[in-house]
């Protein structure tokens, strides 16, 4: 049994929001598969859970001419199996086919995967174990585990999804009780584990709005241990143009390795000419700078550090060779 | 706070009053005494506790009772007829898919799911079904084998 919460079940999205305004202790709760397990082990205890199971229009999944909008409520399994993201979005339906299991898929939705919260081997424990290691500071405590000396959490935000968004271009609309707000989903996080978010507490993540943009290939993969339900240790999303020979845009972005998923700046000199071993080598580099794996799971950081430009390196030439 | 939940289990209509918090697992087991549905890992990483949500596979331990309301569960309880294993069941009988038996009702459910959509999975298709259903006793591959021939019975009956 879980502590105790009241549970609402509102048909509207900003029935959805004014209860999340009038309860200031309450949480959405859309598939459950991360907040229930969470709650029951003491890292959330909320006093209202707002159901977003009841609320149709969060379901809604349209292409327009050049864009595709999804609702948040849309489950992962949905998002997986669409012909249209297959074909025109391939990041966006690997990415959502990599997340937990199939049982997880059917339930989990896409602003649950983008809202995830951020993980840590120090965090992810029951109430008695992290009460013997007497906790860290994203709950309770007052120092971070994995860094002891420093002044932030560093718990890793671990969503599969998110990476394969941002290289795709997507932007979020945020609902508010002042209504509706867009953001690029790059604005939408924070590089901090216990404060990931540029969500107001009124507000909740609407709908995502994605590019249906001509010639762009797009791929992603994760390191996991397991086949199935693992968190990525890190995840890798690649985005491409070519024009003839040359490369003509390219976007990377990772997850697991930061408290955010990050997009990857400095690739421009890989541009305007063919892929090469240089340009391979600069990508690499500009993984490693631009991320901060530490020890928030079991997976050791200097392999999670030489894993990731293995991983985006194939990514890359298998998209550039098509 | 306790309210009514009507909801289908097993092919019947019940109107119950069922706390907020509780988790479908807690009225199944607890609330119905429908205790086929195992309490594994509590934690959605093992699979033990899959039902059925209106033919879908789902995990009990991480949905919330009132979230399924109106809509129609399944349990491993629901497969036997009339004293008779069901189809699914008594391969995994024969061909040896079931040691210990914790995770079998959870791989039965969510073998089922996979029976219904698609009658003749290939190998491939049964290990994706049932990629989220963890066993430690047999290896998986009895289990595997035990669906497989469960479909070829289907299709020669």
């Amino acid at each position: 049994m879980l502590p105790d919460f009241r549970l609402a079940r509102p048909q509207s999205a900003a029935a959805a929001v004014a209860l999340r305004a009038e309860n200031p202790g309450s949480r959405f709760i859309a598939g459950g598969t991360d907040l229930l397990p969470n709650i029951r082990r003491g890292l959330a205890s909320p006093e209202v859970l707002i159901d977003l199971g009841g609320v149709a229009e969060l379901r809604e999944l349209r292409a327009d001419d050049d864009k595709l909008r999804i609702g948040a409520g849309v489950t992962l399994a949905t998002i997986a199996a669409d012909v249209r993201i297959q074909q025109r979005l391939p990041a966006l339906a690997q990415a959502a086919l990599a997340v937990a299991g199939p049982t997880h898929r059917a339930a989990a939705t896409l602003c649950g995967n983008l809202c995830l919260d951020t993980r840590c081997q120090y965090y992810n424990q029951s109430e008695s174990w992290r009460t013997g290691n007497q906790f860290c500071m994203k709950l309770v405590g007052d120092i971070c585990r994995v860094a002891p000396k420093s002044a932030r959490c560093y718990a890793a935000f671990s969503g599969d999804v998110a990476p394969a968004l941002l290289v795709l271009g997507a932007t979020v609309e945020l609902l508010g009780p002042q209504g509706v707000r867009r953001l690029p989903l790059a604005e939408f996080y924070r590089d901090d584990g216990m404060d990931w978010l540029a969500l107001g507490k009124d507000e909740m993540l609407y709908a995502v709005e994605v590019p249906l943009a001509d010639g762009w290939l797009s791929t992603y993969d994760k390191i996991r241990i397991r086949g199935a339900v693992d968190f990525p240790p890190v995840g890798v999303a690649i985005a491409l143009r070519r024009e003839g020979e040359a490369l003509a845009e390219l976007r990377s972005a990772c997850t697991g390795a930061s408290s955010r998923p990050e997009l990857i700046d400095g690739l421009e000199p890989l541009v305007g000419k063919p892929l090469d071993e240089a340009g391979l080598a600069l990508l690499d580099k500009r993984l490693l700078k631009c991320t901060q794996p530490m020890e928030t799971t079991v997976v050791p950081v200097p392999y999670r550090r030489r894993v990731m430009p293995v991983l985006a390196r194939k990514l890359l030439r298998n998209l550039w060779q098509g | 706070m306790k309210n009514i939940l009507g909801i289908w289990v097993n092919g019947r209509w019940r109107e119950d009053a069922v706390a907020d918090n509780a988790l479908l697992l807690d009225y199944l087991r607890d609330g119905l005494g429908l205790t086929g549905t195992k309490q594994g890992c509590d934690g959605g990483e093992c699979g033990a506790c899959t039902v059925l949500v209106d033919g879908e596979p789902r995990l009990a331990c991480s949905t919330l009772a009132h979230s399924v309301a109106g809509r129609r569960v399944e349990t491993v309880e629901s497969l036997a007829s009339d004293g008779n294993l069901s189809r699914l069941q008594r391969a995994f009988h024969e061909h040896l898919g079931t040691q210990c038996g914790f995770c079998t009702p959870g791989m039965l459910m969510a073998a089922e799911a996979l029976l219904r959509k698609n009658p003749k999975p290939d190998r491939a298709a049964i290990r994706a079904a049932l990629a989220g259903n963890l066993c430690r006793c047999t290896g998986y591959v009895k289990i595997i084998e035990s669906v497989e021939a469960a479909a070829n019975a289907g299709v020669a009956a």
